[in-house]
């Protein structure tokens, strides 16, 4: 596994060889830097913690400046951890990784936050069929139907799916496809949608 | 220029002459069936033009044996060969759809002088 911490951009298109439209999401991911090593012998597992998008040390609290201090780095907005990164024993804090990590044709795993949907009904939010349109049927349509039996057991069952708050989960997409990097630009271009919103933070995964 | 619409600038194209809603164009399109490519032609009026940066697009309707055909090509699709502006066409909207509701005469288009 490597991994990489990046921007969306936004979506757009381009064409292929064979002159299709590809439609794109374009990331701009990295430069990150090793911010510290996570060893079975220390800390219990192994794993990269990656720093991203500088912050000004003004704007940083006196801890995140000690922390990625001891790599000989600035404050950054975002620290993730890469559980079992490739060759992490060859790393050392202060290391620097960008997308040519990954290169066209390859699979990666995209993980962020979902676009928060607020309060939603079980049509949109767990896909029910809601109820019939004809038959002398009034205000059923996106009605969840029965949510459970009567005197026994008198309640409703734990986990019953309803309406409630929607998006702003974490949201992994396997498999998608890189279609091209610009390395000296750090933009990586994904095939299809990736979760989130403009500028959220995704986490990219090989 | 922003970052989004920096991405497949190389692949705009600046070698299509500037036609609008109303004219008349040749669309010639490189057609590949299995390993061998034609060119296909496709000749109609311009509807419409949409879309910016490497999204924008144009419609092209024709009537083809009696029935109205329309097709959206992308601008800068690398499978458009050339395009051939027959005729200028006068009209006072950008978006002619009203062509659809019409055939025959009633169909015509004004020269542009």
């Amino acid at each position: 596994m490597v991994g990489l911490i990046g921007k969306k951009i936004g979506m757009t298109r381009i064409f292929d060889e064979n002159g299709k439209h590809v439609v794109v999401t374009v990331i701009e991911a990295g430069p990150c830097y090793v911010t510290q090593i996570k060893t079975n012998e220390i800390d219990g597992y192994s794993a990269v913690q990656l720093g991203f998008r500088d912050k000004k040390e003004k704007r940083a609290t006196g801890p995140e400046i000690g922390h990625t201090r001891k790599a000989n780095l600035k404050p950054f907005y975002v620290l993730k951890e890469f559980r079992d990164f490739d060759h992490s024993e060859n790393f050392k804090s202060g290391d620097r990784l960008d997308v040519s990590l990954f290169s066209p044709g390859e699979r990666v795993n995209i993980a962020s936050k979902s676009k928060g949907r607020g309060f939603q009904g079980v049509v949109k939010r767990h896909g029910f069929k809601g109820g019939p349109v004809t038959h002398g049927q009034s205000d059923r349509l996106r009605a969840p139907g029965s949510i459970g039996q009567s005197s026994y057991p008198s309640r409703v069952m734990k986990g019953t799916r309803m309406g409630g708050r929607m998006g702003n989960d974490r949201v992994t997409v396997k498999n998608l496809r890189v279609v091209r990097v610009y390395p000296d630009q750090n933009i990586i271009l994904i095939r299809g949608a990736v979760p989130g919103s403009m500028n959220s933070t995704v986490e990219i995964r090989k | 220029m922003g970052k989004l619409e920096a991405i497949g600038v190389e692949q705009l194209r600046s070698d299509l002459p500037g036609f609008g809603p109303g004219d008349t164009v040749a669309v010639h399109v490189k057609v590949r069936e299995g390993d061998k490519e034609r060119i296909q032609i496709f000749q109609g009026v311009v509807l419409q033009k949409r879309g910016s940066g490497i999204n924008r697009t144009f419609t092209v309707r024709k009537i083809s044996n009696g029935i109205g055909v329309e097709r959206i090509f992308p601008m800068h699709s690398p499978n458009i060969e050339k395009v051939d502006l027959l005729r200028r066409g006068r009209v006072r909207r950008a978006k002619i759809f009203y062509l659809r509701g019409l055939r025959g005469k009633a169909a015509r288009i004004a020269e542009k002088r």
